[in-house]
């Protein structure tokens, strides 16, 4: 019935063994991501498109008073640009990771085949948090162009790339927001996504900064308290947007010595937190 | 001994917030080229045993080693040399059938056109090369099942692992797989199953360790077993009244019975001796006034000695 002989002793050291297990994981993942890339660019595209289509035409067109009109409106749609990037970003993380693992460990089981490879568990769930982030910068680059199209005459985006900070800011935003969709995905039940969305993942794309830069939350006081502009530093979305604005345009924002240190922070953080929930939620 | 595939010792775990081991201090060796089954009752620690096995529970207490490694200290080397199919349909829903072979080989460290071969060839022997574009949706149960086991055995493990695997099959399904894994095993391969199904044990196993609560009760090949009950013959007497009655009066009146049990209407007796036990059974019941509704003769099974061990059935 087979060819090859019966392994009855380990051949290869672990580490070789994990080389290889995290290469063949990522590659099931491009795998199904390259054959599921017209669903991919579609889910992908539609929240962006949304956005730029509510925010940067109808709104103009209608005379709502977001942002102004004329150079006003031209002023918000170079904040929103970067927002709907990071915002995107976020989406992907949830939804490539935090969804499919809430499947993967729920109806469909599939986990436990994967944790079968020949390699230590945490590596199965970094391999979903580097094919995560992949898609998050494939999401990222496919969503910046929308923004350029989709907009009342008039409502242009003033757009300037600053390379060093997408090559660097864009990835390292990827990785954190991937990191947050692996807590998420080994934090919830699969029956409570639902929870998930409404308490976590509205609350950090609303409070994100994605509308908004930091800085325009000042006049949101309570007494001399600038509770809003300090509660949402806790929200890491926040970072990912005013970074975002630097890398895209020439928009104020959070300074650069803040973004990159605590993205840092917030990626570690999410890493070992859910690295931690994944360990739990397999062993027994 | 060398030959040892798997060992425990004092193999114990206890699951946070239970007062009872899952698995109790297991000692078990299973040799190279073995079938090796666990059978018991849900709950009576197999699929714990089975899971500390394959690196997914961690035991409390005690040691247990595949291929001579470690399952504690070194789960990944572990994983290198173990084929695993579970209970419940783990095949990755997004790839194709021949791909979820294809991957498998990458995952564990085969090169592409390694990969590629092997996956053909599996999916020949396996009869399911006409599936390998499809869709695992695609596959009934039996296919799915047959896939998963094509799949754990993909990297020539030491050992493969099957958990409770013909549970929810058709009878058809079930007894292609037995062939299947009767074949593997006259290949060489070791195999590991836990089944409550006693025809499975007895049908596949060379050894057989019966569980309950957590320990094994009794191990051996399933004909020694089944010859530790000390009858050759089991006979089911359905009554329609009176079956305490009827039970004892067997017992004194027939030559040989080993034990009588009573549960409900059905009265059974364990006996050596064999001779025309159907018409001296008619007659008793027929002397006590207790009417036969049905009555059967029947070797000693699997399931004779988990009564005898454990004083319930085993589907209880």
């Amino acid at each position: 019935m087979t060819t090859l002989r019966i392994e009855t002793h380990p051949t290869r050291s672990a580490a070789t063994a994990s080389r290889a297990a995290l290469g063949g994981l990522v590659l099931r993942d491009l795998t199904v991501l390259r054959k599921t890339f017209g669903e991919f660019v579609l889910r992908t595209l539609i929240q962006p498109f949304l956005l730029c289509f509510v925010f940067l035409y109808v709104f103009p067109k209608i005379g709502q008073a977001v942002g102004g009109s004329g150079t006003g409106a031209a002023g918000f749609a170079t904040i929103l640009v970067p927002g709907v990037v990071g915002i995107s970003i976020m989406f992907q993380g949830v939804q490539s990771i935090a969804l499919a693992m809430a499947q993967e460990f729920g109806f469909t089981r599939e986990i436990e085949d994967r944790v079968q490879a020949p390699c230590p568990i945490w590596l199965v769930a970094v391999s979903k948090v580097l094919s995560g982030s992949v898609q998050g910068v494939i999401a990222a680059a496919i969503v910046f162009p929308i923004a350029a199209v989709v907009h009342a005459a008039g409502v242009t985006a003033t757009v300037d790339l600053h390379w060093l900070e997408i090559v660097t800011l864009v990835p390292l935003a990827c990785v954190a927001m991937a990191s947050l969709g692996l807590v998420l995905g080994t934090s919830f039940e699969p029956r409570n996504i639902g929870l998930m969305f409404g308490f976590v993942v509205l609350p950090i794309t609303f409070l994100g900064g994605t509308y908004y830069p930091w800085t325009h939350l000042a006049p949101v006081t309570i007494g001399h308290v600038h509770w809003l502009q300090a509660l949402v530093l806790l929200n890491p979305l926040i970072y990912v947007n005013e970074g975002m604005r630097a890398a895209f345009t020439n928009a104020p924002h959070m300074h650069l010595y803040v973004v990159y240190p605590v993205l840092v922070g917030f990626a570690t953080l999410f890493l070992s937190i859910g690295l931690r929930n994944f360990r739990r939620r397999v062993l027994s | 001994m060398a030959d040892d595939v798997i060992v425990t010792e004092g193999l114990t775990k206890v699951y946070p917030g239970m007062d009872v081991p899952a698995v109790d201090r297991l000692d078990l060796a299973v040799s190279a080229g073995e079938v090796f089954g666990l059978l018991g009752p849900n709950g009576a620690g197999k699929t714990t045993t089975a899971g500390i096995l394959t690196t997914r529970v961690v035991p409390s207490a005690g040691r247990a080693f595949v291929a001579g490694i470690d399952v504690v200290r070194h789960p990944a080397l572990v994983k290198q040399v173990s084929g695993i199919v579970s209970q419940q349909n783990t095949l990755d829903r997004q790839l194709s059938v021949w791909e979820n072979l294809y991957f498998h080989g990458r995952l564990f460290g085969m090169g592409g056109p390694a990969s590629r071969a092997r996956a053909d060839e599996l999916l020949e022997s396996f009869s399911l090369s006409k599936w390998a574009k499809a869709s695992v949706y695609a596959l009934s149960g039996g296919m799915a099942q047959r896939l998963m086991v094509a799949r754990a055995i993909f990297h020539r493990p030491a050992v493969l692992f099957l958990d409770e695997p013909t549970a929810g099959l058709d009878p058809q399904s079930r007894l292609a797989l037995w062939e299947m894994l009767e074949e593997l095993n006259r290949e060489g391969q070791t195999v590991v199953l836990t089944t409550h199904y006693m025809e499975e044990a007895d049908q596949l196993c060379d050894r057989v360790a019966i569980m309950d609560h957590g320990h094994v009760l009794a191990l051996d090949t399933p004909d020694a077993l089944k010859r530790s009950t000390g009858a050759d013959t089991i006979v089911t007497v359905k009554v329609d009244r009176d079956g305490e009655r009827l039970a004892a009066a067997l017992a004194r009146e027939l030559e040989g019975v080993v034990s009588t049990r009573v549960a409900g209407d059905v009265v059974t007796l364990q006996v050596r001796g064999t001779e025309r036990l159907v018409p001296r059974t008619v007659d008793v019941a027929e002397g006590e006034g207790v009417g036969v509704l049905d009555l059967a003769v029947a070797e000693p099974s699997l399931e004779t000695v988990f009564i005898n061990l454990t004083g319930k059935e085993l589907r209880e």
